[in-house]
């Protein structure tokens, strides 16, 4: 009865966690451990500021209910690991006695970026990534007349939403020229950019916070900017990217350098160790993805490949084409594919923006082969699968186009932006294409059929 | 776009919405003091009534939205006490109980008396006489009253959901149903002394379609009663399983229902109170086919009285099953638990648990309808607002999380789920091919 134990109770560990217990199921029993000191079940962490702004309780973002754990036999542990033993194979607590495993996973996550900003220590200075985070946030938000908000990521604009719901004014300095846009092309930035403002959040572009200054007894009392701007705040929250939570493992034989190194079966230098999620680092990722790419989905893919690795046949990891999702305020937002936020030689695009400047779809391709690479949505739903399987198919932009109903997900009645779209592409390529398919789900269904065949 | 870059305030809810929730309640006010014979019933204090009613909600939804970008608005949800089960919850819980208990058992005290209303129910005598030249019954000043809400409500439910056409198509549907088929046809109809008939309403939500006395009713009014009577049987037999067969029974259930009606337009801030457990859905399993088998037996044992004379049915009298089930499943349980629980239970109590046509139409939906919710490959979040705002406690997060279709018996398809969704995860779609093996197959798995 081989004993895995995973640290962090994550999208990451859990998945892994949930697969070795679907696929042992005809193997000799695995006995599964899965330690967290942030939580005692596993949450939804994406869902955080929905618990901050009420629109859930903190029980609604836990996915499974509590008796799951149990009926699946995985054992959860809400505990810190002090110091892993790799040589014995044990886990050390603080107090209960150390825990011997035959296999290790680690899944522990990220951490908030605080580099060495003058002030970060006060209190009323957090990130938002952890239970604790939030917690903090909260009992903070009473005493809270302005909060600055520095950095413009995913998080940033969380955050700013959450104070935004509960009527906080809100600083938001972004060291870029819009919104996120060192990742978001320069249109969908500006819109957030303009959707971030609709909602009165000051939105301060090209501006960096310098330091954050202290109000006599360790409390934040305001920030001074690299424009030597002084604002007057109670609470700061620093949204500047997340970095592989690993400190307690540094000292020891684990191989590491911003994240815990892994190879393309996500083994770590160590026999039996595994490394998954925000914390691994890939040796050598697929060419155009990031060593450590801290995404729900990624995790999400890795758990399931460890757990294939230790229950099946060894098996690499394939994060397959990139999408991600989030929304920004009232904008949802959705990518699919190769979407740089300078789309240079050999790359071009194709852009079709809604009158209303609340929706946007944006092709990316080839411009020598005009072979479609990247979809990236604003204000519309795409269906993943249909993009992924144009985009695995080498499709030609014409027939995207020709066939775009095939990919829309909209709910029913709304706006049929393909005639816009395919007039303004008929009039800026100088084409004549026509619509061909309907975004019935029969469509659909005929369309990958279809390409399965042709595969 | 423009800047709003000169106010950096964020809006916050202005005063004056006391004022619009004020005028609201003065217009409560005037019918229970019409009830407690405080005032004298006349046409005007009910036109100042209900005018008082209707400006308040009316003004209060578009100030509480318009001031705001389209989108969702749950902010706050889980922390104000009409929403979150709270002292205002139990408040209007009571009074709604009470005021079903009264309606039901007891009208006399809200006014109702053959020699002539008081009261409350005089309050609405001018406008029963104006619409079919009788006095009001307690059923009337139920019917205006039900109608006025969805109707108001709706309109909110309108503005706070102006970015989906999905919503707003389906909100006027329900309004136009509730307004024109369930409470002006059929008074009408009384007018030009034709039988009472909401020609949407079918058996066995409508208990009492195949009681002899209706029957009857429907015979001795010859041509139109037969018409009547063949129609109710088609809806039940013919055109109800079609529809249902293309578009799942949200065509019904949250469409063209009153209950379902109230629950969407009136009952909107309550539908995150529902029972997400796998113990709830259990419960629900087994409630409502009791129920179904309950008014199929009911039914059978009227029809067979009907047709024989015999009053007893397997040595049960068919008159009393027939008058427990109006009691305990048509009163008490789709009325006073069903409405009154709203603030409690969610919306969907009534639906969700006892509803045999909802038992009946969900059987059709799980077993041959073209109606599913279909899951966008791997964007799934698991954050849990879908579930959350789930009127029927349908854990939707446990199938989108896996990418699996969901078809699911008490699905209404509202399309709340579709429209909470932060990562545009979940669609309502109507397909005609396999079913079955989209519904089963797991798409969030990777490794094959």
């Amino acid at each position: 009865m081989p004993h895995i134990a995973i640290i962090g109770n994550g999208i990451a560990g859990i998945t892994a966690a949930r697969f070795i217990r679907k696929l042992s199921a005809s193997l000799p029993e695995h006995q599964i451990s899965v330690i967290s000191s942030e939580s005692e079940f596993f949450f939804s962490r994406t869902a955080l500021m929905y618990v901050y702004m009420g629109h859930m309780r903190w029980k609604d973002i836990q996915p499974y209910e509590t008796g799951f754990w149990e009926k699946n036999r995985i054992n959860l542990i809400y505990n810190t690991v002090q110091e892993i033993d790799f040589k014995e194979k044990r886990l050390k607590f603080n107090q209960d006695p150390p825990l011997s495993y035959d296999k290790l996973i680690l899944a522990t996550g990220s951490k908030s970026n605080t580099f060495d900003l003058p002030g970060r220590h006060l209190a009323g200075v957090t990130g938002l990534y952890s239970k604790q985070d939030l917690e903090r946030i909260e009992s903070l938000s009473p005493k809270i007349k302005k909060a600055v908000i520095t950095g413009g990521g995913l998080i940033g604009i969380e955050l700013a939403e959450m104070f935004h719901s509960r009527n906080i004014p809100v600083t938001m300095l972004v060291r870029e020229t819009d919104y996120w846009s060192s990742v978001l092309p320069p249109e969908e930035a500006k819109m957030i950019s303009g959707h971030i403002r609709e909602h009165h959040i000051d939105l301060k572009l090209e501006t960096q916070l310098k330091s954050i200054t202290d109000d006599g007894q360790g409390s934040v009392a305001g920030i001074i900017t690299d424009r030597n701007e002084e604002i007057a705040c109670e609470f700061v929250g620093l949204t500047i990217g997340v970095r592989p939570n690993i400190d307690f493992l540094r000292s020891g034989p684990l191989e590491c350098d911003k994240g815990i190194l892994v190879n393309e079966y996500l083994e770590t230098n160590i026999p039996d160790v595994y490394a998954i999620g925000d914390c691994a680092q890939i040796r050598t990722p697929n060419s155009g993805r990031k060593n450590i790419e801290a995404v729900w989905y990624t995790g999400r893919i890795m758990g399931e490949t460890v757990a294939h690795t230790l229950c099946r046949r060894k098996t690499m990891y394939n994060p397959g084409i990139w999408y991600n999702s989030a929304k920004f305020f009232d904008i949802e937002y959705q990518v699919y594919g190769l979407v740089p936020a300078q789309i240079k030689s050999p790359l071009n695009s194709f852009y079709w923006e809604d009158p209303n400047g609340k929706k946007s779809v944006r092709l990316i391709y080839d411009d020598e082969s005009r072979i479609i690479k990247g979809f990236n949505l604003m204000g519309i739903r795409f269906r993943h699968e249909v993009c992924e399987r144009w985009i695995q198919l080498e499709t030609k932009l014409d027939e995207v186009i020709a066939n775009i109903r095939l990919a829309f997900f909209d709910p029913e009645f709304f706006k049929d932006i393909a005639p816009e779209l395919i007039q303004q592409y008929n009039r800026e390529q100088g084409k004549n294409i026509a619509l061909r398919s309907t975004n019935s789900l029969n469509a659909v269904l005929q369309f990958f059929k279809q390409s399965k065949s042709n595969t | 776009m423009k800047s709003i870059q000169n106010n950096l305030t964020p809006p916050i809810y202005s005063s004056r919405l006391y004022y619009f929730m004020f005028a609201g309640f003065m217009g409560l006010l005037i019918l229970l003091l019409s009830t407690l014979h405080v005032i004298t019933p006349g046409a005007l204090w009910l036109v100042i009534s209900l005018g008082l009613i209707s400006a308040g909600v009316i003004r209060f939804s578009w100030e509480l939205y318009s001031t705001r970008p389209e989108g969702i608005k749950n902010n706050g949800v889980w922390f104000e006490a009409i929403s979150s089960r709270k002292y205002a919850a139990w408040i209007l819980a009571i009074v709604l109980t009470s005021f079903y208990c009264l309606l039901y058992w007891w009208p006399e005290y809200l006014g109702f008396s053959e020699k002539g209303n008081h009261g409350l129910i005089a309050l609405f005598d001018p406008l029963s006489y104006l619409l079919k030249n009788q006095a009001a019954s307690q059923w009337f000043v139920y019917g205006v009253l039900y109608t006025l809400a969805i109707l108001l409500f709706g309109i909110k439910f309108i503005w706070k959901y102006r970015h989906n056409r999905y919503q707003l198509v389906r909100t006027v549907s329900v309004v136009f149903f509730q307004l024109a088929f369930a409470f002006l046809l059929p008074e009408f109809m009384l007018r030009m002394n034709l039988p009472y008939n909401d020609f949407k309403n079918m058996w066995p939500l409508n208990y009492y379609f195949f009681d002899g006395w209706h029957l009857q009713e429907l015979m001795n009014h010859g041509r139109i009663g037969w018409f009547m009577l063949l129609f109710g049987v088609m809806m039940i037999i013919l055109i109800s399983p079609v529809l249902t067969y293309f578009y799942g029974k949200r065509w019904y259930c949250s469409w063209v229902c009153g209950c379902g009606g109230l629950a969407e337009t009136a009952g909107d801030s309550f539908r995150h109170l529902s029972d997400k457990s796998l113990r709830a859905w259990k419960i629900e399993r087994f409630l409502i086919y009791t129920v179904l088998l309950f008014a199929i037996i009911m039914t059978a044992g009227i029809l067979y009285t009907y047709k024989t004379g015999q009053s007893s049915l397997l040595g049960l009298s068919t008159a009393s099953m027939r008058s427990v089930y109006g009691f305990v499943i048509g009163s008490m349980f789709s009325g006073v638990i069903g409405v009154g629980f709203y603030p409690l239970m969610g919306t969907r109590v009534w639906c969700r648990f006892g509803c045999p046509m909802a038992a009946i139409l969900g059987i059709q939906q799980r077993l041959f309808s073209r109606f599913r919710i279909t899951t966008n490959g791997g964007q799934c979040i698991s954050c849990g607002n879908c579930s959350t705002y789930c009127e029927m406690g349908i854990d939707v997060r446990a199938y989108a999380q896996r990418g699996q279709n969901i078809v699911r018996a008490s699905c209404v398809g509202c399309g709340i789920c579709a429209a909470v969704c932060p990562r545009g995860v979940l669609k309502l779609e109507n397909g005609s091919v396999d079913l079955h093996e989209r519904t089963n197959l797991i798409r969030n798995e990777r490794i094959g």
